[in-house]
């Protein structure tokens, strides 16, 4: 007796034979760029960073993020920025930066005598 | 008006099932979540409608009775609850359109085939919010708030495949193919549907027909796809006759609780 047997194969499988072929000539054409995301939470508040995905453009952006950062009524408004666009200091610079403030403590304004009527301070 | 809320509950369902076979082995992982976040609302829409269904069948046990013979169902004595309706029908019960219930072929195939069901459920939830019935206006206006994004994330990825690279046009194409003769089923109201269309429940979809063809054009046009003319369609679902891709899916999803009635977790 014959007995036939159908084997399925899910989702990632031809992916991935495919993938590695055609990744090893072109690695960077064939992922999409990264964006980072940032959400106001609620009216009022800033925008928050939150994290980075992949997309191929700003549109896919902005629903992806819905879809990865906003499941939980996370937000009320997405922002998304390419990130080769941001800028960064250079952690090496920190010396000269940051550390000159150390001894200038009389730029917080903690010096003021408060009148007592005001509370919110 | 029991088997017009299955009907929706089961196309809910299964498109939901299907969607959710991509965890875990969506494209990407921002597309993994996407497509799991859509089978979720669907499985959700598919709670509201057989809760409600469930109520009506209990309501009026003896006319509705004889529509489900499956012996698992038979045993239940008591009042019914959505995981009954979900779990213990065969597949001939099932009154789903053939478009959710096909296996989910690669993603050009799920997201084709997404973007057709969420563009007739568009309008279909657009006229149930005035529905004379006020529990499935109620869930109608729920649910449209998430097919509208449904639509707009499946529009979108049409136009992106249908006008992306040489691959992913023609696999757009061939899902199109694949999937067309299964949209018209859509729009032939299946006798319980005419009946809820005379009580002023539902508007007959075969109205919907026209606008739903104009926004595939309209897609269409700018992902360079273009509508097959071939007039032939499979129908049958809603009357319970079914591909044999069903018999596949619900030995999966109902598999635990034949095995091992009653247990939960």
């Amino acid at each position: 007796m014959k007995t036939y047997i159908t084997i399925q194969y899910y989702g990632d499988y031809g992916d991935r034979e495919t993938a590695k072929e055609s990744s090893g000539n072109l690695p960077s054409n064939r992922d999409w760029p990264l964006w980072e995301v940032f959400i106001r939470s609620k009216m009022g508040l800033d925008h928050k960073h939150v994290g980075s995905l992949h997309a191929a453009d700003a549109q896919m952006a902005i629903e992806n993020a819905r879809d990865v950062y906003t499941r939980r009524q996370e937000g009320i408004s997405i922002w998304v920025v390419e990130s080769k666009n941001i800028h960064a200091s250079n952690p090496d610079d920190s010396a000269s930066f940051y550390d000159p403030a150390d001894d200038k403590v009389y730029r917080h304004p903690t010096f003021y005598e408060l009148p007592d009527e005001l509370k919110a301070m | 008006m029991f088997l017009l809320s299955l009907q929706m509950a089961d196309d809910a369902l299964l498109l939901g099932h299907r969607n959710s076979e991509w965890t875990g082995h969506g494209p990407n992982l921002e597309q993994d979540i996407a497509i799991s976040n859509i089978a979720l609302d669907l499985i959700g829409q598919a709670r509201n409608f057989y809760q409600y269904a469930a109520f009506q069948f209990n309501e009026n046990r003896t006319a509705y009775e004889g529509l489900i013979n499956s012996p698992a169902f038979q045993q239940v004595a008591e009042n019914l609850d959505e995981d009954d309706l979900a779990y213990l029908r065969d597949a001939n019960e099932f009154r789903n359109h053939l478009l959710v219930e096909l296996n989910k072929g690669d993603w050009a195939f799920t997201i084709t085939r997404q973007f057709f069901i969420s563009l007739y459920q568009q309008h279909l939830y657009s006229d149930l919010q005035k529905s004379s019935d006020r529990q499935i206006a109620a869930i109608a206006e729920k649910s449209l708030k998430e097919v509208n994004y449904h639509v707009r994330w499946s529009g979108e990825w049409v136009i992106r495949l249908g006008d992306g690279t040489e691959e992913s046009h023609r696999r757009m194409r061939s899902a199109i193919d694949q999937l067309w003769q299964y949209t018209g089923e859509l729009f032939i109201p299946a006798d319980y549907q005419e009946k809820a269309v005379q009580l002023g429940i539902l508007v007959n979809p075969g109205t919907y027909r026209e606008s739903w063809m104009a926004k595939v054009r309209a897609a269409f046009d700018q992902a360079g796809l273009v509508i097959p003319e071939s007039g032939w369609t499979q129908k049958g679902g809603k009357q319970g006759i079914h591909t044999e891709h069903l018999g596949y899916l619900l030995a999966e999803l109902q598999y635990l609780q034949r095995s091992y009635p009653g247990s939960s977790w």
